[in-house]
């Protein structure tokens, strides 16, 4: 496996997003972090601790997408998550955030299960890696690295949450 | 998991699981709009053969907060009535485009069988005296939801042990989950053998009341001859009824749970049945939930191991 991004590389990226995030909003009333499972979650919460550190503090919620998803068939789930946003979604600006954008279904299952729980005024999307190879029409508003990779490839993002170490790496298939 | 017919055929693991689902599928429930499409596609039939009130209910809310259709073979109003088989029936049911068949049946092992003669998953809803998986899966979740987990607590199963499969079925899922079990019941209420069950025997309510976290009353089943071995109705509640009185010896944050349907001034009092600290009715909501984990694990979730 190939390093794409060091820990400090990734804390940049996180503190750029969140930047990138005021900007577009003008500030950050009225923002809701909503991290999908599973490495969105601390990604959520990092970007949330960043917004506080340059703003103010912004709700983070998470989403359990296997409920949802179109390849059930294929790809059996082995457990199911938990779904919590701590603020109702009616009407603020949701950001969705995730590790890898690859084809756009774990994405596009994740805006179906927001409507299911409001209906925000707007949503967004960022993500760490975007590794191409779009399945739907769907893109991210804000992006850590672009990444073009082959579909053979492997995108690995580990996070200290979750895996002990923070890194991206690139690695042939198996 | 291929079918869910009988709790011995789960080790802990598997229970744990089944619960840690349910825990996610609670929080749907509880959404302003309480449907996800998982199993949008699939068609759920239940087939009860016995009466049923709130099992057949929960399947089928359950399937339908899941996205399924589902299907309500009525056994009084159909072919069985013209000496349609059982094997005939349930292959029936199968053609006509059944996903998963829920199925309640008199005959101990009725379940199993379908289960042979079918290649769509069954759920058991109950066979005979037997077992009832789903109720010992929901009693074990509003358990573990109200101490955080089953293991070292004390619970007493109280009654009609005999007739009672969710007495089999519950004592199984306690104990395999930590917890440790007596039955409660006089001689003529306990099975021939209780030998191989890993459970103690008191003949006296009023002896484990203080030490336990969990009465689990059951009811008594006038249907399957349970009070045709008892004297009287108000001898069986002066010994085992859980009587306002009772109540008051059981030790702080201990709780009282009932299956449902309840005989009130019987097994359970008024008073007792009504208390806020009573889980009857939470029992009934977490066993729409549960029922999601079962039918996610067997038509959406894991196929096989």
């Amino acid at each position: 496996m190939k390093a794409l991004l060091d820990a400090a590389d990734l804390a940049r990226a996180v503190r750029r997003i969140a930047h990138e995030i005021l900007e577009r909003n003008r500030g950050a009333d009225d923002l809701v972090l909503v991290g999908i499972h599973t490495r969105g979650i601390p990604l959520a919460r990092r970007l949330a601790a960043a917004l506080a550190e340059a703003e103010a503090p912004v709700p983070v919620g998470e989403l359990d997408i296997a409920l949802y998803r179109d390849d059930l068939d294929r790809r059996p789930v082995t457990r199911v998550g938990a779904t919590r946003v701590p603020v109702p979604i009616d009407d603020r600006v949701v950001v969705l955030v995730d590790d890898v954008l690859y084809t756009g279904r774990s994405v596009r299952a994740a805006l179906d299960c927001l409507a299911d729980l409001g209906r925000p005024r707007r949503v967004e999307l960022a993500v760490l890696v975007d590794r191409g190879h779009r399945e739907l029409p769907i893109r991210a508003d804000y992006v850590g690295k672009n990444l073009p990779t082959s579909t053979l490839e492997r995108v690995s993002v580990r996070l200290a949450e979750v895996d002990g170490e923070d890194g991206v790496w690139v690695g042939a298939e198996q | 998991m291929r079918h869910l017919l009988d709790i011995a055929d789960l080790d802990r693991a598997d229970l744990e699981g089944l619960l840690d689902d349910a825990d996610g599928f609670v929080e749907v429930l509880a959404r302003p709009i309480p449907k996800v499409p998982a199993l949008r596609g699939k068609t759920v039939t239940t087939a009860f053969f016995e009466a049923s009130t709130r099992t057949r209910l929960s399947f089928e809310r359950a399937a339908k907060v899941l996205s399924a259709d589902t299907m309500t073979f009525a056994p009084g109003t159909s072919s069985l009535s013209k000496g349609e088989s059982l094997k005939d029936t349930v292959l029936t049911l199968q053609a006509m485009g059944s996903d998963l068949l829920v199925m309640r049946h008199q005959a101990v092992g009725a379940a199993r069988r379908a289960a042979e003669w079918l290649s769509i998953p069954v759920v058991n809803g109950g066979d005979g005296a037997h077992q009832h998986p789903t109720q010992a899966l929901l009693d074990a979740l509003t358990v573990r939801r109200r101490f955080g987990s089953l293991e070292g607590l004390e619970m007493a199963i109280v009654g009609d042990i005999r007739h009672s499969r969710v007495a089999r079925s519950d004592l199984l899922a306690f104990s395999t989950l930590g917890a440790h079990v007596t039955l409660v019941a006089p001689r003529t209420l306990l099975p021939v053998t209780t030998e191989g069950w890993p459970v103690t025997v008191s003949p006296s309510l009023d002896e484990v009341l203080p030490a336990v976290d969990v009465v689990y009353l059951l009811r008594v089943q006038t249907e399957r001859g349970g009070a045709s071995v008892f004297p009287s109705l108000a001898e069986y509640t002066s010994r085992f009824g859980m009587t306002r009185e009772r109540r008051r010896r059981l030790k702080p944050g201990a709780v009282v749970m009932h299956p449902g349907p309840m005989n009130r001034g019987v097994e359970i009092a008024d008073e007792v049945a009504d208390d806020p600290d009573a889980l009857v009715l939470e029992q009934v909501s977490l066993g729409v939930a549960v029922r999601m984990a079962v039918l996610f694990r067997l038509l959406g979730g894991e196929t096989d191991v």
